[in-house]
């Protein structure tokens, strides 16, 4: 199995992982939507592979589901909602991207010490896809803990679900009919969450989680 | 007889680095200034502020010591002994085994270490900045680099170079997204260690942007000659390095004839244009960052170096 | 039969020690013992030097001295003579140091009779070879090095450094006195080839590693016991500084190895290695911070010694990995790193304590901010110390390099190990050591940058003198040593090869010294290479060469001129980069996570006259969250229990009362 095929799928697995620590690197709104479209790209092609080398034809629609809706539809979304809201220029403060990014590195890690003792048994593609994928599920949370901002936070979120759609494509693919309710399941979050982040800023003129908190202590008090 | 060849290759790769290093200086600040649209100056134009230079009187502070003095010497010594060590047309040359990839990461140490001395040397404000600087990025790009040593060595099995572009010509390499981070942590520690933008402006005027021009200073005549000539070296030995790794097609094997070392030399030419033009491109495309950018931008690098040995480590043992 | 002489010579010290109290007092009462020191050192040396080049088998001795049941036993091996090396070469360049360095100690009464009695116990502890001997002589080497710091004890500081030393040496102490009773097991059988030829089960193994680490750990300054050690190493004087930091640390990892690799003996547990690699990889890391954090030259360099035990730590730990997976090759590399590291940094060390000893008495100054342009008046210790500070710095073609690079091949060959942990903690660790290492340099060039260069900083530092030829003398030794070893360090490791076959089932590197211009060639079917005599040629001849060349054919004229610094050179040298500001982007990149470095700059608004200020907040993570809670806890347990001081004479007989009973019922609901 140590042939081409293994190395491609290798290194596709291996790019969303780097993919996802762009997004921890990237503080600038719209970039990190650009980076976020980049992570479906590399989500799309593959699956797309993983459907090539098992020979799973649904797997290309699931790839087809993920280029149309996350690596097109839901950034061009984003960039709108970003641009209306007003927010395309806003940096984000984040203090210490090398602690961030050591984190990462650290989740990394343990990804893959949880998994691969645990997959002795399957074979050397599923094992590291699972790895990676419990990797990009883990950064994505990660990325969802460590921003303020509403907009990253629903990145975040988006990138752990791609790292979702990556285990199960590795793991021999999932059915058809629960790739296509996650995908509009996803979508409906995201216009549930663009209705929510216009009526947070109405409320707090701010899409800073940090805002919301300080609300929150000061009804406490 | 094979011996003297040996000897014979090994002084011609010297003289050839040292006498691409200014050209390949000159061909990037062409490009880039054709890039703004300017006419720039003439590709030779290094050569003759070498050769003005050296023809200069030396003015010295009153407060340099003899350190000041010798620190050109020794920086150019080892910068030009690191990069004698990098394959460029030839593999596996005759002092090839010398000193491996770490060695020659430490020997660009030592050449950082007396220029940051030098710099503190004199006394003022500006030297300091720069020395103080140059240390800040040098403690995030080495162990980068190191990281990036580690994928190579994890792959190929030593840390020696010439076994080590061998090693990336053959099959057994496959497509590895360890090699990707590698190569990109490599760039970025390039671009850091080189004083390139966005980390530094080689071409800066604005004292408090300087980082290694700050550190110069003071250095005139045939001192500044040698360090100007030790930066076009620097240059070139990332260049190489990056195409002796990256990109080691059309390299001769050692004890090929004249006509393949020729060969090899006039595709390893064309491997330093390609970098140049890359360089020049990325250069007009960006903006210079804030130095408090930098260490982020380098931990990235060094985390890209670490992330790349870690998914080598574990795809090895699979 | 060199063992007796090499006994007696320890036992001629301490005689020279009970001499000096009554020398002391007399003008030429240092020259005398510091003179006696250098010769038995150089005996000493010399013996342990032949006995490891010749590769004799180890002899033993025993003497009806100490317990009575179990007598006092001695033994030469290959390991204790490499550490006789590195004690005694230590011991001979800083007794050649104190010959002119001695004649400025104010209280010479306070260190002539404990130096010698320092050495003595050194020397025996490494030739002990019972547990009883062994900790009868590390207690020597504590109290007499304790005596030794508190040598000024007029400065509250001093006092308070050698008031937690005695602390930990004695803390150290108890857990390397368990660890001895755990190896000797209820049979008592307290000689090491009793202890050697029976077995340990496992679990109580595994205690005896964490004991060796506490107890060796402690001494040698591994994070986080490492608090006394900056402290106490910097407040003795600096020859006693240069003995404690560059070689008492090596006597720690002496016992270390002793307990761990020879006693405990074969079955290694591959967690082990884990543990002391993660510890040894944190170690280098923070200690190598700390040192940057410093402005004091003296701490700066005992802060660094805890960086290179980090160090020596990583390659054991290596080690013991490679051990418990039966690769024996490999735990040779790693343990070859180690002891190189050992050797090289007894060197450096010990040179640049030596260094700012020449310092402290041409200026009488020890913080840096108050020093600068010393190059100018002392240029031979400047050269001294810049080839020390080159060395620490792994910078090729110096001995530092060698040794990192022989831990980074060891490192390079550890994909191989089988275990999950191990993979990953490896390259981290590689990641911490390659930090660390490049830290150090940015280490060296503000201790050595800021002091010898630029302009001084103060009176003192601008009539400072050159210091005498004893101690140039001692400090070129050193240098000159680092530069053989950086060169030849084939030979070094072929030296290196009967230590690391003894601890480690006879497998060792292969000999070095045939192969072609004396490369270093750890593995062969690795490939790497390194060769350091080529790479000092190829610089010697293109540097001079360059400067041949140019001096010949372009110009060697000169102009001496004011320093042009943009056109605004500013006279007053407070406008320089001080040790602070050189340090301040590494303390923003790396302290502010380590030591939630913070700055505040207090700005009076315009037309206010006060000046502005400038603070910096550090926290030692360490002290704050390890020491300081364990200090209260005390400090609240003993003022509960004061009240005892006050109770009645009838209290205190039934208290004593009580305690016998509940002894007695506790011996009868035991049975």
């Amino acid at each position: 199995m140590h042939g081409l095929a293994f190395d491609i799928a290798h290194f596709l697995a291996g790019g969303m992982v780097v993919a996802s620590f762009l997004l921890l690197y990237q503080d600038r709104l719209s970039a990190l939507i650009n980076v976020f479209a980049l992570h479906s790209l590399v989500l799309v092609l593959a699956v797309g592979w993983q459907a090539h080398i098992q020979n799973a034809h649904h797997l290309y629609v699931t790839a087809g589901i993920a280029l149309i809706f996350k690596a097109i539809i839901i950034p061009t979304a984003l960039h709108r909602i970003v641009r209306r809201l007003g927010i395309h220029r806003t940096l984000e403060v984040v203090s210490g991207v090398g602690r961030d990014m050591l984190a990462g590195t650290g989740l990394v890690a343990l990804a893959i010490l949880v998994m691969l003792p645990v997959t002795a048994k399957a074979d050397a593609l599923a094992r590291e896809d699972l790895a990676f994928a419990l990797a990009v599920v883990l950064l994505g949370l990660l990325l969802m803990v460590i921003r303020h901002n509403a907009v990253s936070l629903v990145i975040g979120f988006m990138s752990l679900e791609n790292g979702l759609v990556l285990a199960a494509a590795g793991a021999r693919g999932m059915p058809l009919a629960v790739e296509i309710s996650i995908a509009f399941s996803v979508l409906i979050a995201l216009i549930v969450i663009g209705v929510f982040l216009f009526r947070i800023r109405e409320r707090f003129d701010s899409v800073d989680m940090q805002a919301m908190d300080t609300f929150r202590e000061g009804r406490r008090r | 007889m094979a011996l003297i060849v040996g000897y014979l290759v090994q002084g011609c790769q010297m003289l050839l680095i040292l006498l691409l290093a200014p050209l390949l200086t000159g061909w990037v600040r062409t490009l880039k200034a054709r890039l703004l649209r300017r006419r720039g100056p003439s590709v030779l134009q290094p050569y003759r502020d070498l050769f003005k230079l050296l023809r200069k009187e030396v003015v010295l502070a009153d407060s340099a010591s003899w350190l000041f003095r010798v620190a050109p010497y020794l920086i150019f010594a080892a910068l030009w002994v690191a990069a004698a060590l990098v394959p460029t047309f030839a593999g596996g040359l005759l002092f090839s085994w010398t000193a491996d990839l770490i060695a020659i990461v430490a020997l660009l140490g030592t050449a950082r270490f007396f220029l940051a001395l030098a710099g503190l040397d004199v006394g003022t404000s500006f030297g300091g900045i720069g020395s103080s600087r140059e240390m800040m990025i040098a403690s995030l790009a080495e162990p980068a680099m190191l990281m990036m040593v580690f994928t190579l060595s994890l792959l190929a099995g030593t840390t020696e170079l010439s076994s080590v572009a061998r090693f990336m010509l053959t099959a057994d390499v496959g497509l590895r997204v360890s090699l990707a981070l590698a190569l990109l942590a490599l760039v970025m520690v390039a671009i850091a260690e080189n004083a390139r933008i966005p980390v530094d402006n080689p071409a800066t005027h604005l004292e408090l942007t300087m980082v290694h021009e700050a550190m110069v200073l003071e250095y005139s005549g045939r001192h500044l000659a040698l360090i100007e000539l030790s930066a076009s070296l620097k240059l070139l030995l990332y260049l190489s390095l990056l195409g002796c790794i990256f990109a080691p097609w059309g390299m001769a094997t050692a004890g090929a004839g004249p006509a393949a070392y020729l060969g090899g030399a006039v595709i390893y030419v064309a491997k330093l244009a390609f970098g140049g033009v890359l360089l020049a491109l990325f250069e007009t495309s960006i903006a210079k960052m804030r130095v408090f950018r930098v260490d982020q931008f380098l931990g990235a690098a060094l985390m890209l170096g670490l992330l790349g040995a870690l998914l080598l480590f574990v795809s090895r043992s699979l | 039969m060199s063992l007796p002489l090499l006994l007696g010579l320890p036992m001629l010290l301490l005689a020279v020690g009970a001499y000096a109290i009554a020398a002391a007092r007399r003008p030429d009462g240092g020259r005398q013992v510091y003179g006696i020191a250098l010769f038995v050192c150089i005996v000493l040396l010399a013996l342990a030097l032949g006995h490891l080049l010749a590769g004799r088998a180890p002899t033993t001795l025993t003497l009806p001295l100490g317990l009575p049941w179990l007598g006092a036993h001695f033994r030469l091996d290959a390991l204790a003579a490499f550490f006789l090396i590195v004690v005694n070469l230590g011991g001979a360049v800083a007794s050649l140091f104190a010959l002119g360095y001695g004649q400025h100690e104010r209280a010479p009464e306070r260190v002539l009779p404990f130096f010698p009695a320092f050495l003595a116990g050194m020397n025996l502890v490494l030739l002990a070879d019972d547990a009883f001997t062994f900790l009868v002589a590390w207690e020597f080497m504590s109290l007499s090095s304790w005596a030794l710091v508190m040598a000024h004890h007029q400065d509250p500081a001093n006092a308070r450094a050698g008031y937690l030393y005695l602390v930990m040496a004695c803390f150290g102490t108890l857990a390397l006195l368990l660890a001895f009773g755990l190896l000797a097991g209820p049979d008592g059988g307290y000689d090491f080839a009793t202890i050697r030829a029976g077995t340990t089960s496992p679990g109580f193994a595994a205690l005896v590693l964490m004991l060796a680490l506490l107890g060796a750990g402690s001494k040698a300054g591994l994070v986080p016991l490492h608090v006394w050690l900056p402290l106490a190493h910097p407040a003795a004087p600096s020859h006693v500084s240069a003995l404690m930091s560059g070689v008492m640390t090596k006597v720690a990892i002496y016992g270390f190895i002793r307990i761990v690799f020879d006693l405990l003996g074969e079955p290694v547990v591959w967690w082990w290695g884990g543990v002391v690699l993660a510890l040894g990889g944190i170690t280098a890391m923070l200690g190598v911070l700390y040192a940057l954090m410093q402005h004091d030259l003296k701490r700066l360099l005992a802060y660094h010694t805890v960086e290179n035990i980090g160090i020596i730590f990583i390659g054991l730990g290596l080690a013991l990995a490679f051990q418990a997976n039966q690769m024996y090759a490999s735990a040779a590399l790693a343990l070859t790193a180690a002891l190189f590291h050992v050797l090289n940094h007894s060197l450096f060390k010990s040179l640049l304590f030596l260094g700012t000893g020449a310092v402290l008495t041409a200026t009488g100054e020890r913080d840096m901010e108050k020093l600068g342009g010393l190059i100018h008046p002392m240029p031979w210790t400047a050269l001294a110390f810049l080839i020390g500070a080159a060395a620490i710095s792994a910078l090729p073609p110096l001995n530092g390099f060698v040794s990192e690079w022989l831990t980074f091949q060891a490192i390079l060959i550890s994909p191989e190990l089988p275990q999950w942990l191990l993979k990953f903690l490896v390259p981290a660790v590689g990641a911490l050591l390659a930090l660390s290492a490049a830290l150090a340099a940015a280490c060296f060039v503000k201790a050595f940058g800021i002091t010898f260069l630029g302009r001084p900083r103060s009176p003192a530092a601008a009539t400072a003198r050159e210091t005498d030829r004893y101690s140039l003398t001692a400090m070129f030794v050193l240098a000159g040593l680092c530069l053989l070893a950086g060169i030849l360090p084939g030979l070094v490791v072929d030296g290196l090869a009967p230590v690391v076959g003894l601890l480690n089932g006879s497998a060792r590197l292969i000999p070095q010294h045939h192969q072609p211009w004396l490369t270093l060639v750890p593995v062969v079917d690795v490939k790497s290479t390194y060769n350091g005599l080529l790479v000092m040629l190829f610089m010697a001849l293109s540097g001079f060469g360059a400067a041949w060349l140019i001096h010949r054919l372009a110009s060697d004229k000169v102009r001496h001129s004011p320093a042009w610094d943009c056109g605004f050179p500013e006279a007053n040298p407070a406008f320089q980069y001080t040790a602070g500001s050189f340090a301040q982007p590494i303390r923003r990149v790396f302290g502010s996570i380590v030591f939630q470095a913070r700055e505040r700059v207090t700005m009076p608004p315009p037309g206010d006259s006060r000046p502005a200020r400038f603070k910096v907040e550090l926290h030692d993570p360490v002290w704050e969250r390890g020491y300081a809670p364990i200090a209260d806890a005390v400090v609240a347990l003993s003022s509960r229990f004061n009240y005892l001081q006050y109770l009645t004479i009838r209290r205190y007989l039934s208290l004593v009362f009580g305690a016998l009973v509940v002894l007695l019922l506790g011996m009868v609901l035991w049975r």
